[in-house]
């Protein structure tokens, strides 16, 4: 593959585009001009920040530095991810599990079945999707079972008066859920080709590779995806939506909304 | 007795519902009567531990009720909600689901029988059929579980009169049939009349003055 050089010319002529869309929010008083430039100001400065420390990862090429920035960013995605989950009680811990496994088992699986060879350029990139993916499936996922618990304390504690167990009880929901969190995804893997091409593709044929490569690559992170996000998803769901209960299978308060009558 | 509270507080969004509560339930058709919020509702879900009190304690037939296995206790005490909550299944298989958690099988036809329903809406979806029926519904998942005792939350509450008193002649009927223990709340007291052996009023959170503790 032949590498490509940007420069810095380049990447400001492409702000053209962003002088656009503020002008396009101005025009139509949509009111986000102030957010697109955050936006592209933030993207600069924390991608720059990011080619720096990678740069210093990939000439060092040792693992312990790919954990390190792995254990990083799955720390970040844990803390963004907990916001979108704030009607979860205690879901900084099941998020972190969810997906530190993910991000562990699916690189671990990639390496050992010898899809990349055990290297800082293979690790980081595809550690950095499979971790981004993991936390906004999550999220998603987390957002939904808050909204769901809070909706339905009345379905819940009629389960749970039949005697059944909080797991029981809560099925249909985390059903719901999980599916919530997954299905983007699988729409997206659906679609690719067809209504979008996926970006590692468009960066590997940027940077010259052959169309079958590029392909075959996309493939490969697809299907990582896929196993990385189920993990993720089920994983922070199964311990989270135990902190609703009481070790006696009570919901709660404020999820049990019966009134006090 | 049946139960026995023995000096109850509890609150709910940190407002006090029950203040010392104590009070006895003998065993038989036992109702709890009083005004919206008097704390009703939440001293029935105390009753099979679905939720539990701050201070103080609930007895069942002599024992605390935080000393029996919780999922036990709600088969054999078990609660009817004021409002139906049913699965989006057919009828049968929501009548049949709290005897399938417990991994038992149940005559669906006579449960339906007893809450009077006929065997027909087996094959019903549960979403399709009027509140009244559905809460009959409800009713025949917890005769399922073939409980010793009902709790029932306002079972009326949301039916029309002939509706209402078609419940409450099942009700009477379901206790000389079975033997079953009830107790219901309300806030009509003439219902209370009409369907218990004796009225226990309620009001802020306390046994209404000058009714027997």
């Amino acid at each position: 593959m032949n590498a490509i050089d940007v420069s810095l010319a380049e990447v400001a002529a492409a702000l053209v585009l962003v002088a656009v869309a503020i002008a396009i929010s101005l025009r139509e008083r949509a009111g986000v001009e102030g957010d697109i430039g955050v936006a592209a100001v933030r993207a600069f400065v924390q991608l720059t920040a990011v080619g720096y420390v990678i740069k210093l990862i990939f000439d060092e090429d040792r693992l312990v530095f790919v954990f390190a920035l792995i254990a990083v960013m799955v720390l970040i995605a844990t803390f963004t991810a907990r916001r979108r989950a704030a009607k979860v009680p205690g879901a900084f811990a099941p998020l972190l599990a969810g997906i530190a496994l993910a991000a562990a088992s699916t690189l671990a699986a990639v390496v050992a079945l010898g899809v990349f060879d055990p290297e800082a350029r293979y690790l980081v990139p595809v550690g950095g999707m499979v971790i981004g993916n993991s936390m906004t499936a999550a999220a998603v996922a987390l957002n939904r079972l808050g909204d769901e618990v809070s909706s339905s304390g009345r379905e819940i504690e009629a389960t749970l008066s039949l005697g059944a167990t909080a797991a029981q009880a809560m099925r249909p929901i985390l059903r719901r859920s999980l599916r919530s969190g997954m299905i983007p995804l699988i729409d997206q893997t659906k679609t690719t080709g067809i209504i979008a091409f996926p970006g590692i593709m468009v960066g590997m044929l940027l940077a010259g590779a052959q169309p079958v490569d590029a392909v075959r690559l996309q493939l490969i992170l697809l299907y990582t995806l896929l196993g990385a996000v189920s993990v993720s998803v089920l994983v922070s769901m199964a311990l989270a939506y135990r902190n609703f209960f009481t070790p006696a299978h009570q919901l709660h308060e404020p999820a049990a909304a019966t009134p006090a009558s | 007795m049946l139960f026995d509270l023995e000096r109850v507080t509890t609150s709910r969004g940190g407002v006090a519902v029950l203040r010392e509560l104590s009070m006895s339930i003998p065993a038989g058709a036992s109702c709890v009567a009083g005004p919206s919020g008097s704390g009703k509702s939440t001293l029935l879900r105390l009753l099979n531990r679905l939720a539990d009190p701050e201070s103080g304690r609930v007895l069942y037939r002599g024992d605390d009720v935080r000393e029996r296995d919780p999922l036990e206790l709600r088969r054999e005490v078990c609660l009817v909600p004021q409002l139906p909550a049913l699965q989006a299944a057919t009828v049968a298989e929501n009548v049949a689901y709290g005897a399938r958690l417990a991994g038992g099988a149940c005559d669906v036809a006579r449960c339906l029988g007893l809450a009077g329903l006929d065997a027909g809406f087996g094959e019903r979806a549960a979403d399709r059929l009027s509140v009244g029926e559905q809460q009959r519904v409800m009713l025949a998942r917890a005769l399922a579980l073939e409980p010793s005792v009902l709790l029932l939350d306002e079972p009326t509450s949301a039916l029309d009169e002939a509706a209402r008193d078609a419940v409450e002649r099942t009700l009477l009927d379901l206790r000389e049939r079975l033997g079953i223990s009830y107790v219901l709340v309300t806030h009509d007291l003439a219902q209370a009349r009409r369907l218990a052996d004796s009225v226990l009023p309620l009001a802020g959170g306390r046994v209404a003055a000058g009714a027997p503790a």
